[in-house]
């Protein structure tokens, strides 16, 4: 009887946490997607069970665990951890080979990441201890308009009289979107201001590290079909984007367990969720 | 191979003596702030420590006592009473924790600080001069500011011989005379020529051991952390330079390296990266800081800091004994020349160390409140990556403020970067056995 191997990625991010489990071909079978709240280890235990159950398959078939994302340390059943920098690039190069620029939009920060063609990562920048151009700058406005986050991106695609949002500041971006619905602007614009400024901000952090064709957006804002076309439009290039695209980190993460796999190498860690 | 236990007695022995003549040093400070005497006051780049020791005044820097604030982790309560008194919290980090320990009286964690007798710097650094105000306002201090001509223009640097230089020289040694009447003042005291020979001499050997030092560091493995131990000399090298203690210090260190590598004795951990740090340390969490890349098998061989900031050793530089004031002059001129320089000519000099210390990667740490030696990195950074292509790492945090130092962030970063660094040596082993 052949047995398969499988492999799997968990990347628990400052807002959400996605698990994914890959075949020996690199496949996605089994995706997870939840919110992390305040128990971290549980959010990680969580994502990894459903993502599973989706794929079918019994824990002990899963060969190697890799944790990714801010709280990757508490991926207490993974094998190992790699930075969400490394898993995003070697991601991004497995769904879309000719990529050579990253930009992963995530929860509090954004990065730009220069990758090669076998997925090394030879460049990379962040955001710096501040959340202007990220996706809390998204939930921020999306708070000050009480307006669902899955809305803000058609909303704003509807703009016809763009507004120019000047700080870069989220907690600012706050007030300055309140003070546009003062002054009787139209939701539609203001948003697609928010959606103008990120992507400036974004364009600036991936020019650190050269733009190079192909660029694939990825994280969670990759969703928000508003902030591909301000990107896309500050860029003036196409965007890679699949559905998998929010998947990145966790994909990239399984990936990296797959080499491991692969190369035969002992798990050195097993604990909760794994019975062993 | 030498083991822990068989450990001899010279390896170390610079950390241990570092450390015991760093404490003496404030020790004496604090007996001459109890006795109600001052101190004179100077900086790191350009501090005429020589003309000061030649007086016998106690010696106090001011960046040094709040740079150790930070390592002591109180830094924040000295901020926080500056910006109380209405310092803004963007200025330099430096500044704002002297400032708290004046207003407290001197008050610090390693020693009670004199108040200020006498000012002495030099436009190495354009704050130098506001922050000397600060204690020339708050009490009535004496202040006097060498001005040193810079470069004229890129790539146009005059060696001594040359017209322009001969006048720079002239210029800063008039300068240097006026600083002694002023010191004969404050002192009471004649200036002592002989003395001054002595005081030179005693540098000379410093500047001397500090350059094979460095060189030595060449070693595979490296004999020394550049970032850890490196700042235990450098307090010595500023602290002391002009001493008999502190030449006979840097003696014994040499003396220390020179078994060290004979022997093959590296740092503590298993180097596998060998890396340069451009900028200034981390103090709000220093060993912190150091560790997130020796867990990672990286250490520091060489580093900017412990040139631009090692009390104007020039890489060696040799006083003329002969003529003891021109000669002092044509060294503060090239230091602090080379000082202000820096963000154009430190490409050259990681690009020597590059060559000369085999390196892995280079370190780049810009901080938050002093843009001097922060601004040009990024684009130094990007010079290095399109000519050597050697893999580098761009970290901001601060040196003295942990409000804007991010672990967390700055951990992701640094895992980020060796991951990098060991794909690399994997495609590299792969393609050799390929």
């Amino acid at each position: 009887m052949i047995t398969l191997a499988y492999a799997a990625g968990v990347d628990v991010g400052s807002t959400q946490t996605k698990a994914v489990i890959i075949n020996e071909g690199g496949e996605i079978v089994g995706r997870a997607l939840l919110d992390t709240g305040a128990n971290v280890i549980q959010a990680a235990e969580n994502a990894y069970i459903v993502a599973r159950d989706e794929a079918g398959i019994d824990e002990r078939e899963v060969e190697y665990v890799v944790g990714t994302g801010y709280g990757r340390y508490r991926v207490t059943f993974g094998n190992t951890q790699v930075t969400e920098i490394s898993c995003h690039g070697r991601g991004a190069v497995h769904l879309f080979p000719n990529t050579r620029t990253v930009v992963d939009m995530g929860g509090q920060d954004t990065k730009a990441i220069s990758v090669a063609a076998n997925g090394e990562i030879t460049d990379f920048c962040m955001n710096d201890k501040c959340a202007a151009g990220t996706g809390r700058f998204l939930g921020a406005a999306a708070a000050a308009l009480d307006i669902p986050l899955d809305d803000l991106g058609p909303v704003s695609l509807t703009s016809t009289k763009p507004i120019k949002i000047s700080t870069t500041c989220t907690v600012f971006a706050e007030s300055e979107v309140l003070a546009w619905i003062g002054k009787g602007k139209k939701i539609e614009d203001i948003l697609w201001g928010v959606h103008t400024s990120i992507a400036a901000r974004s364009a600036g952090l991936m020019r650190r590290v050269g733009i190079e064709d192909e660029i694939t957006f990825t994280g969670g804002v990759t969703r928000n079909k508003g902030m591909v076309k301000a990107l896309e439009e500050r860029l003036e290039k196409p965007l890679n984007i699949s559905e998998d695209c929010h998947f990145m980190g966790a994909l990239g993460a399984a990936l990296f367990a797959l080499d491991e796999v692969k190369t035969g190498r002992t798990p050195v860690k097993t604990g909760a969720g794994v019975k062993s | 191979m030498t083991t822990l236990t068989d450990t001899p007695e010279i390896v170390g022995r610079g950390n241990r003596e570092g450390a015991d003549l760093f404490r003496d040093w404030f020790t004496d400070l604090n007996e001459t702030a109890k006795s109600g005497n001052t101190a004179a006051y100077v900086f790191v780049m350009g501090s005429i420590n020589e003309i000061l020791k030649t007086f016998d005044f106690p010696v106090t820097f001011p960046e040094i006592n709040s740079l150790q604030t930070a390592v002591r982790r109180v830094a924040h309560e000295y901020l926080e009473e500056a910006e109380d008194y209405g310092y803004s919290p963007d200025i330099c980090g430096y500044v704002k924790a002297d400032v708290g320990t004046q207003l407290r009286g001197g008050e610090h964690p390693m020693a009670q600080i004199p108040k200020p007798g006498l000012t002495v710097l030099t436009n190495a650094c354009n704050t130098y001069i506001k922050w000397a105000e600060i204690w020339e306002r708050m009490y009535g201090t004496p202040m006097f500011t060498i001005d040193i001509p810079g470069t004229r223009q890129e790539g146009l640097i005059t060696l001594p011989g040359e017209h322009d230089f001969e006048g720079d020289r002239t210029y800063v040694e008039t300068q240097l005379k006026e600083l002694i009447t002023l010191c004969e003042e404050v002192s009471g005291t004649k200036f002592d020529i002989d003395k001054f020979r002595e005081v030179l001499g005693y540098a000379n050997t410093m500047s001397a051991s500090w350059e094979r030092i460095l060189d030595l560091n060449a070693a595979r493995p490296s004999l020394f952390n550049a970032l850890t131990d490196g700042t235990i000399y450098l307090g010595v090298a500023n602290g002391l330079r002009g001493t008999r203690e502190g030449a006979e210090y840097f003696e014994r260190l040499v003396e220390e390296m020179e078994y060290k590598a004979a022997n093959g004795i590296g740092q503590a951990i298993e180097e596998r990266y060998r890396l340069v740090f451009v900028g200034v340390p981390c103090y709000p969490i220093f060993r912190r800081f150091n560790e997130l890349f020796t867990d990672w098998g990286g250490t520091f061989v060489n580093s900017t800091y412990l040139w631009f900031a090692s009390g104007g050793t020039n890489r060696g530089f040799q006083y003329d004994l002969d003529n003891p004031l021109t000669s002092l002059a044509e060294g503060i001129l090239i230091n602090v020349r080379d000082a202000m320089d820096s963000m154009f000519h430190q490409n050259r000099a990681i690009a020597d160390m590059a060559e000369n210390f085999d390196i892995d990667g280079i370190i780049y740490h810009p901080i938050k409140s002093c843009r001097t030696v922060s601004t040009g990195l990024a684009d130094g950074r990007k010079h290095m990556t399109e000519q050597f292509g050697i893999p580098s790492l761009f970290i901001e945090s601060d040196m003295m403020d942990r409000r804007v130092v991010s672990e967390a962030q700055m951990k992701n970063r640094i895992d980020a970067f060796f991951e990098g660094l060991a794909s690399r040596e994997r495609q590299a082993l792969a393609g050799q056995k390929g």
